[in-house]
C-alpha cells in the first residue's frame, strides 16, 4: 500500500538526520523506523519513552499535564486543586474539552481552576498549612463536590510538603475522600509517568472505598475507561454499549463521577479505549478484583463492528443478538456516510502525529474514507504502544517517536501528504505550507469522533479540510519549484 | 572610604561559627569599623550575642506576616546592636518543613534591592549554616555577593573533612566568580597538636590558618549574657585573640581559589598527626563472630 519502499523510507530517515550532531543523530535514528508489520515487538525496530534531546523542538508535556490535565481533570464532581504556583493551573484550565453535564461552581467544576497559588512565603515555609486552610474553604464555599485532589506542582516535590498527611487529616474533617497525587513536572520523560502516578493514586485513595458494600449490579455492567469524552466522545460510546444491551456503569474520567470510579470494581468488563492512560489500573483490576479488561476502538464503521462483536461475545446471547440488530440498523447510515465523502477522499494521503490512542486507532477510521496513512508517530508512547500500531501500518511506512519540530516538518515535505492530524502546535506550520491540518487531539473544537455518531462527524471534518478552496491558493514550495520549472520548460 | 568587604563565614554545624562571627564583628566594630551581619539560618541565632536578644525577628518571618517579601521595609528588618553593628536574619521554615535554601536568597534579595549594602558600610559578614546543602546556601558566595570567605574549623576530624568539603564548593564559585578563600579560623578543642595540624591542613589547601582562637571560658560567660567577649569583659584576654583576628582579617591579601585535598590525602595528614590510625583493610566488612573465627 504505502507510496515509498522501505529502502526509500530508510533513505529518507537518513537524510532528514545528517543535519544533527552526531550524537542527537545516534539517539534520534533509534526513534524513526520503517514499519515492518513482520515483527511481533516493536523494540526491534523503534525505542521510545525515551528522555528528549535537549535543543529539539518536542511537543511532550509534563506528569503534572499527565495527572491533572488528562486522568484526574476530567472527573467533574471533584475539585482538583493544582497544589503550587499559580501558573501550571491556570494555563491548563479547561484546556482539553471534556464535556460534561452539571452546573460549574455547584456540583461540577471541570472547567474551574483552583490553585494554592504559592509566594516566596510558601516555598520557605511550606504550604502545607495554606492547602489545609483551601480545603476548609473549598468545602464552605462548594459545599456540593464529591471529594478533592491534591495535584502536586514541580515545587512540592523539592519542599517536600507533606501532602499526604494533610490530605488524610482533611478526609476525616470534611468526610470526603481527599487525594495526595504526587505528580511533580519534573518526574518522567512526559506526561506519561503522570498518567500512571494518577492511576497508582485511584488504585490507592480511591478505587477500594466500596469494597464490601451491597451493589445491585446485572451481568451486563461494563466501565468504559481511557474515554475523555472530548466533544463528547464518551456520550458516543455509551449510546452504542447501551444499544448492545450493556449497562455503563462508570466513565473513565470524561463526564465522570468520583461514585463511579468506586462502583467500577462491581463492573464484569472493563472496555479499555486509552490504553496508554489507563492500562494501569485494568490490570489493577484484573489483578486484585478478577475483572478482564477488553481493548477496543470505536473509530470508524469497520473498527466499530470489530469492537462490538468482541465485546459482545463475552457476554450471553441476547447481546449478541441486539449487538448484530445495532450493526446492521448503523450500516445503513454508515453506507450512506461512505457514499458520500468515499468519492471526494478516495486516495487522499494523511501523516498522524498525536498522543495516547489515536496515532493507530484512527487509521481504521482514515481507511474506511479510503484514505491512507503514511505516517504515524506518538508524543509519549512505549513499546506496546508500538507492538500494537505495526500491525495497523502499512509495510514500510514511516513510524517516529517524540519527533522533533525538524523531522515532521521535513518528513512532511518529502512525503507530501495530503493532509496532517496533529495538534495545535503544528497546525498553522503545515497549513502555512499549504496542507490542511485537522487537529486530532481536540477534534478542531468539533466533535465527537467515537462511535456510528462521531464517525458522520469525522467523515465531514475531513472533507471540510481536504476540500477547502482555501489551500489551492496557498502553493507549498515544493510545488512552487515545480511551476517555475514547468514555466521554464514552456 | 574604603570599598565595602563582604565576608562569608562557613563551617561544621556546632563548629562556633556565630560565635566566632560576632566576636570578630563586634572587635571590628570596636576597631572603629561599620559592619553588617547577614544570618543564613533559619535558627536565626547569628545576632543574638550583637543584639541582646533570643532570636531576631527575620525577614522570612515578617515576610510570611506581611504578606509578601515586597510589603517590607529595610528598617522593619535591620537592627542595630553593640558598636552600631547592623544586624539582619534571613530566617526560615523550622525542620522539616519548606525550602530553607531559597529563604536565604529570597532575603539576600531583598537586601540588595533595599540598599542595604549602602556606601558607610565597611563589612558584610554572612554567617551561613554548617554545610552547603543546596544552592541557596551557596547564595551568599554567588556573583556580586561575598568575596571573601573564612572556613571556622578545628583539630577534630570531621570539622577538617566539612572544611575540605566547603572549600570544595568554593572553587566552584571561584572560577566562575570572583569568590576567594581568606584562610581557616582555628576555634580550638583543646586536641593535641591543633594549631600545627589546622596550619598543615591550610598548607595543604593553598591558603592559611588565619588565627588560632584557644579555647576559654570567657567566651561561654559571655555567651550566657547574650554578649560578645568583647563587650562583656574587653579587658580579658580572650578579647584580645579576637581583636587579632580582626587585624588579620582586616590585613588580610591572602586571597587564593583553594585547592581542595583528596580524602586520601587527608587521611594521611589525620594519620600523621595521630588522630587516625592506619586502616587495616583486612578487618573490612567482617563481623565480630568472623573476626573470632
Amino acid at each position: 500500500m504505502s507510496t515509498m519502499t522501505r529502502e526509500e523510507t530508510e533513505a529518507l530517515i537518513a537524510e532528514v538526520l545528517e543535519v544533527y550532531p552526531d550524537k542527537a543523530k545516534k539517539d534520534r535514528t533509534k526513534h524513526l523506523a520503517a514499519n515492518d508489520v513482520s515483527v511481533e515487538q516493536s523494540k526491534k525496530c523503534i525505542t521510545s519513552n525515551r528522555k528528549s534531546l535537549p535543543g529539539v523542538m518536542t511537543i511532550r508535556g509534563c506528569a503534572y499535564a499527565g495527572s491533572k490535565g488528562v486522568v484526574w481533570g476530567p472527573i467533574k464532581d471533584m475539585i482538583h486543586i493544582s497544589h503550587g504556583p499559580v501558573g501550571c493551573g491556570q494555563y491548563s484550565r479547561a484546556g482539553r474539552r471534556n464535556y460534561y453535564v452539571g452546573t460549574t461552581g455547584v456540583d461540577t467544576f471541570g472547567t474551574m481552576n483552583f490553585t494554592s497559588d504559592f509566594q516566596e512565603k510558601d516555598i520557605v515555609f511550606g504550604g502545607d498549612k495554606k492547602l489545609a486552610k483551601l480545603i476548609e474553604e473549598v468545602e464552605q464555599l462548594f459545599p456540593l463536590h464529591k471529594g478533592i485532589s491534591v495535584q502536586s506542582e514541580c515545587p512540592i516535590g523539592l519542599i517536600g510538603d507533606d501532602i499526604e498527611s494533610v490530605s488524610k487529616k482533611a478526609t476525616v474533617a470534611i468526610e470526603k475522600p481527599v487525594i495526595p497525587v504526587r505528580c511533580e513536572g519534573f518526574r518522567g520523560v512526559s506526561q506519561s509517568l503522570g498518567h500512571h502516578i494518577a492511576n497508582d493514586a485511584i488504585r490507592d485513595w480511591v478505587l477500594d472505598k466500596r469494597d464490601g458494600q451491597t451493589y445491585e449490579s446485572t451481568p451486563y455492567d461494563v466501565a468504559i475507561i481511557g474515554d475523555y469524552n472530548i466533544g463528547g466522545d464518551a456520550w458516543a460510546t455509551r449510546i452504542l454499549l447501551e444499544e448492545m444491551g450493556l449497562r455503563v456503569v462508570a466513565q473513565w474520567s470524561g463526564d465522570g463521577t468520583i461514585a463511579e470510579m468506586m462502583n467500577t470494581p462491581k463492573v464484569k468488563l472493563n472496555l479499555l479505549h486509552c490504553y496508554r492512560s489507563m492500562n494501569y489500573i485494568s490490570r489493577h483490576m484484573e489483578e486484585k478484583y478478577g475483572i478482564p479488561y477488553m481493548e477496543y476502538n470505536f473509530f470508524g464503521p469497520t473498527k466499530i463492528v470489530e469492537s462490538c462483536r468482541k465485546i459482545a461475545a463475552f457476554f450471553d446471547d441476547s447481546v449478541k443478538e441486539k449487538t448484530e440488530a445495532m450493526i446492521a440498523r448503523y450500516q445503513v447510515m454508515m453506507d450512506a456516510i461512505i457514499a458520500k465523502y468515499k468519492p471526494r477522499l478516495q486516495g487522499k494521503k494523511v501523516m498522524l502525529y498525536v498522543g495516547g490512542l489515536r496515532p493507530r486507532h484512527v487509521i481504521g477510521a482514515y481507511e474506511d474514507l479510503g484514505m491512507e496513512v503514511i505516517g504515524t508517530g506518538y508524543e509519549f508512547a512505549h513499546n506496546d504502544d508500538y507492538d500494537r500500531t505495526i500491525k495497523e501500518m502499512g509495510d514500510a511506512t514511516l513510524l517516529y517517536d517524540d519527533v522533533t519540530g525538524f523531522e515532521l516538518e521535513e518528513f512532511v515535505k518529502r512525503l507530501k501528504p495530503d493532509m496532517v492530524g496533529s495538534g495545535i502546535k503544528e497546525k498553522y506550520i503545515f497549513q502555512k505550507m499549504g496542507i490542511p491540518l485537522r487537529q486530532m487531539h481536540s477534534w478542531d473544537y468539533s466533535g465527537p469522533y467515537h462511535g456510528y455518531d462521531g464517525f458522520a462527524i469525522f467523515a465531514r471534518d475531513m472533507d471540510i479540510a481536504l476540500s477547502n478552496p482555501t489551500f489551492k491558493n496557498l502553493t507549498p514550495p515544493w510545488k512552487k519549484v515545480a511551476e517555475e520549472e514547468v514555466k521554464k520548460a514552456a | 572610604m574604603a570599598k565595602l568587604r563582604q565576608c562569608a563565614i562557613y563551617g561544621k554545624g556546632g563548629i562556633g561559627k556565630s560565635t566566632t562571627t560576632q566576636n570578630l564583628v563586634a572587635a571590628l566594630a570596636e576597631a572603629g569599623k561599620k559592619v553588617m551581619i547577614v544570618g543564613c539560618d533559619p535558627k536565626a541565632d547569628s545576632t543574638r550575642l550583637i543584639l541582646h536578644s533570643k532570636a531576631q525577628t527575620t525577614v522570612m518571618h515578617l515576610a510570611a506576616e506581611a504578606g509578601s517579601v515586597e510589603d517590607l521595609e529595610l528598617e522593619d528588618v535591620l537592627s542595630v546592636g553593640f558598636g552600631g553593628v547592623k544586624c539582619v536574619e534571613s530566617g526560615g521554615p523550622e525542620p522539616g518543613v519548606g525550602c530553607a535554601g531559597r529563604g536565604v536568597i529570597t532575603a539576600i534579595n531583598f537586601l540588595e534591592e533595599e540598599g542595604a549594602y549602602d556606601d558607610e558600610l565597611d563589612f558584610v559578614f554572612y554567617d551561613v549554616l554548617g554545610d552547603v546543602v543546596c544552592g541557596g546556601f551557596a547564595m551568599p558566595i554567588r556573583e556580586n555577593k561575598a568575596q571573601e570567605i573564612y572556613i571556622v574549623c578545628s583539630g577534630e576530624m570531621m570539622a577538617m573533612y566539612a572544611a575540605n568539603n566547603i572549600a570544595k564548593g568554593i572553587v566552584k564559585y571561584a572560577n566562575s566568580g570572583g569568590v576567594r578563600l581568606g584562610g581557616l579560623i582555628c576555634n580550638s578543642r583543646n586536641t593535641d597538636r591543633e594549631d600545627e595540624l589546622i596550619e598543615a591542613l591550610a598548607k595543604a589547601m593553598g591558603t592559611q590558618m588565619i588565627h588560632f582562637v584557644p579555647r576559654d571560658n570567657a567566651v561561654q560567660h559571655a555567651e550566657i549574657r547574650r554578649m560578645t567577649v568583647i563587650e562583656y569583659d574587653p579587658k580579658h584576654k580572650q578579647a584580645d585573640q579576637y581583636r587579632q583576628l580582626a587585624q588579620k582579617v582586616l590585613n588580610n591579601t591572602m586571597l587564593v581559589i583553594p585547592t581542595p585535598i583528596e580524602m586520601e590525602q587527608l587521611e594521611d595528614l589525620l594519620m600523621e598527626f595521630g588522630i587516625m590510625e592506619a586502616e587495616d583493610e583486612s578487618i573490612v566488612g567482617k563481623t565480630a563472630a568472623d573476626l573470632a573465627a
